[in-house]
């Protein structure tokens, strides 16, 4: 066994027993357990655990992937998945964590006095996160084959394994103290290498300072000018102003993202495991502040990542590097198929460029770049090892939160809120254990047979909870007199028009060859792709709950009380179910 | 009654301010006037460019602890109001 991979062995089994040790330590005994983690989180340590639910395998393997190619385009998700904080913290966190309750159909149910509007949250729920969570089951496959060289299908079945066992032993419990372990886990991963290519290539140890200083060959120019330079004379679009998709679409796909991520259930649901609704403000904070650890790092890996890998292929404009001289990276990634050569013109060179006839690096996946990149810049093998680690940890991380958002919604609000209300706690614990068991193995399944690139499902996701979930939320709050059947009718629409506009785009359920559209521009509705059509989702849901609410009257005078009790300060009750 | 609406309507104030804000750094300085912005620097950065990838989250994470700061002072006021 060579040096790397005994590293990366001992990193990524190093960090899965401690995750054993911590879910075996935060065993769940209660439903409240289960659910909100007995409600005694702190605001730092839930912070903290936010950033790990959160942060996938999207934003640890793809996000920086999406932006090398993109460039500028790529500030969608930049913007679109921190923006949702603020929305988060001043729109809905607090006052749903002063209602105090396990779930999000559960505080709509309440607030809707609705078992409809209960049962179209978790439909809505499911949707969202089952799309989520494929992306995450992707990205433990996809790091599994590479850096353990098992293989996909096989990654896939250890990973599921993995969280099965702290997911269902732990329940939130036991998921928050191991996100508080993945979180560290998985920024030391990411940032560590970014600080010895940022040092390496600009002399600057700070990533977010190097991405704006001079490159550290003497040569005085900026990094960012250089690379403009770099992929331009190849025929690429400018890396610092690259457009995706039009403005409009840009403006629309970041909303959607803002309001998506405020509207992601298994996001929401760590707010209720803070005593506080003051402690539900300062966890969005502590929430931001360590997502943005990660995030302002993101752009400088992928610019970074990019010119790195330009000037592995091309080390001086028109030297190509010659196919048998590739370095070892290149041959391993070729081994996973993201990586593909094809020579065209015959001369056992490398020539990569815009053009489609005369490019031969026929495929460079994004999902590559980040794990790749501490191997392109020559760091040393333990640094490999941890970003091995890291990916795994986020998208573990986030696929347990995942999980348990579904389980918990069908276990609490379908099964003991609808059903079978007189479900005794031992037993809904059991059916919650169960329903999660269940929804592992599907998500493994999806996984196995994905739909599209890992951040490309995922935002997906985002759109389905931006046009269904959060403007029944804020709507709930901010208006006290909508009415649960406005509320379902806007729910309804919303999130039909969204995955309508998707499915006529993409395929009926994703299966290729049943979209009646085809997934390109002139098709769009005002050039609004697929992935950024959440915000007219809400838009929509929006103007049909208050058109509605015209026409059925407001809201009862004791739902119109509660809506004041959510509204003023203090006075919080502990988490419970009655 | 009357007490609860005004705490009320200094928090839609906060939020107001807030997310105007939070509005101008990323959709307005972000998206919107990117290119009159990337005429001008920040070191190698292009401004524009610079508060799409970093800049506005920099202050989304100064927005949300001033709206806590904020909130946690409008809280006590009104708590000790409803004591007094």
């Amino acid at each position: 066994m060579d040096e790397l991979k005994l590293y990366t062995y001992i990193a990524v089994f190093g960090s899965f027993s401690i995750y054993f040790a911590i879910a075996w330590w935060a065993r769940a005994a209660s439903t409240s357990d289960f659910y909100v983690a007995g409600g005694g989180v702190t605001p730092m340590q839930n912070g903290m655990a936010i950033g790990a639910d959160w942060m996938s395998a999207a934003s640890f393997i793809s996000m920086a992937g999406l932006i090398a190619f993109l460039g500028y385009g790529g500030s969608v998700f930049l913007m679109g998945w921190t923006g949702g904080y603020v929305l988060l913290a001043m729109l809905l966190a607090p006052y749903m964590r002063k209602h105090g309750k396990f779930t999000v159909p559960e505080f709509i149910s309440d607030r809707y006095y609705s078992k409809t509007a209960r049962i179209v949250a978790v439909v809505c729920l499911i949707l969202a996160s089952l799309t989520y969570i494929i992306g995450q089951m992707k990205g433990v496959g996809v790091a599994f084959s590479r850096f353990l060289e098992v293989d996909y299908g096989l990654g896939l079945g250890i990973g599921m394994a993995v969280v099965w066992f702290y997911a269902v032993l732990g329940g939130m419990k036991g998921i928050t103290y191991t996100q508080i372990a993945q979180y560290c886990v998985l920024i030391f991963a990411y940032t560590i290498p970014a600080i010895f290519i940022s040092f390496q290539l600009t002399g600057n140890p700070i990533p977010q300072l190097g991405l704006g200083s001079t490159l550290a060959d003497g040569s005085g120019v900026y990094l960012l000018d250089k690379l403009d330079l770099v992929v331009t004379e190849l025929g690429f679009k400018e890396y610092t102003t690259s457009n995706m998709n039009g403005s409009l679409d840009m403006f629309a796909y970041t909303m959607s993202l803002m309001i998506g991520t405020a509207g992601l259930p298994h996001v929401i649901m760590r707010f209720f495991t803070v005593p506080t609704a003051q402690a539900a403000r300062s966890s969005a904070g502590y929430a931001l502040v360590f997502i943005a650890l990660l995030y302002t790092v993101a752009p400088a890996v992928g610019a970074m990542a990019r010119l790195n890998l330009m000037n592995t292929i091309e080390p001086t404009a028109g030297q190509h590097l010659e196919y048998e001289k590739r370095p070892q990276w290149f041959k391993d990634w070729e081994n996973t198929g993201l990586l593909e050569f094809e020579d065209k013109n015959g001369d056992g060179k490398i020539q990569y460029s815009a053009d489609a006839k005369t490019n031969e690096m026929v495929k460079v996946d994004n999902d590559i770049m980040v794990l790749a990149n501490p191997a392109i810049a020559n760091l040393p093998n333990w640094v490999i090892a941890l970003v091995a680690a890291g990916g795994l940890a986020a998208a573990l991380s986030t696929a347990a939160g995942l999980l348990l958002a579904i389980s918990s919604s069908i276990s609490h609000d379908l099964m003991k809120g609808v059903l079978t209300p007189d479900l005794s706690e031992k037993n809904e614990l059991m059916a919650g254990r169960i329903v999660m068991t269940l929804a592992i193995l599907v998500s493994g399944y999806l996984g196995l047979n994905p739909p599209g690139f890992a951040a490309g499902t995922v935002a997906l996701a985002f759109g389905l909870a931006a046009s269904s979930i959060f403007p029944a939320l804020m709507m709930g709050i901010f208006s006290k007199k909508m009415s649960g059947t406005a509320a379902v009718a806007g729910m309804c629409s919303g999130i039909g028009i969204t995955m309508l506009y998707v499915f006529q785009h993409k395929g009926i359920m994703f299966i290729p060859g049943t979209s009646f559209l085809g997934d390109m521009a002139p098709n769009w509705f005002f050039g609004i792709s697929p992935n950024a059509f959440g915000v007219v989702g809400a838009i929509v849901n929006f103007a049909v709950a208050f058109i509605v609410l015209q026409f059925t009257g407001p809201a009862p005078k004791v739902i119109q009380d509660l809506v004041e009790n959510m509204r003023s300060p203090g006075g919080e009750q502990a988490i419970s179910d009655h | 009654m009357e007490k609860k609406t005004t705490y009320w309507q200094e928090n839609l104030r906060l939020i107001t301010i807030c997310l105007v804000i939070w509005f101008i750094v990323s959709f307005g300085f972000g998206l919107l006037l990117v290119e009159p912005l990337n005429e001008f620097r920040l070191g190698g950065y292009k401004l524009g460019f610079w508060f799409a990838q970093q800049g506005s989250i920099y202050v989304f994470v100064g927005l949300i602890f001033w709206y806590g700061y904020k909130m946690n002072k409008l809280d006590k006021k009104y708590q000790a109001e409803d004591e007094s």
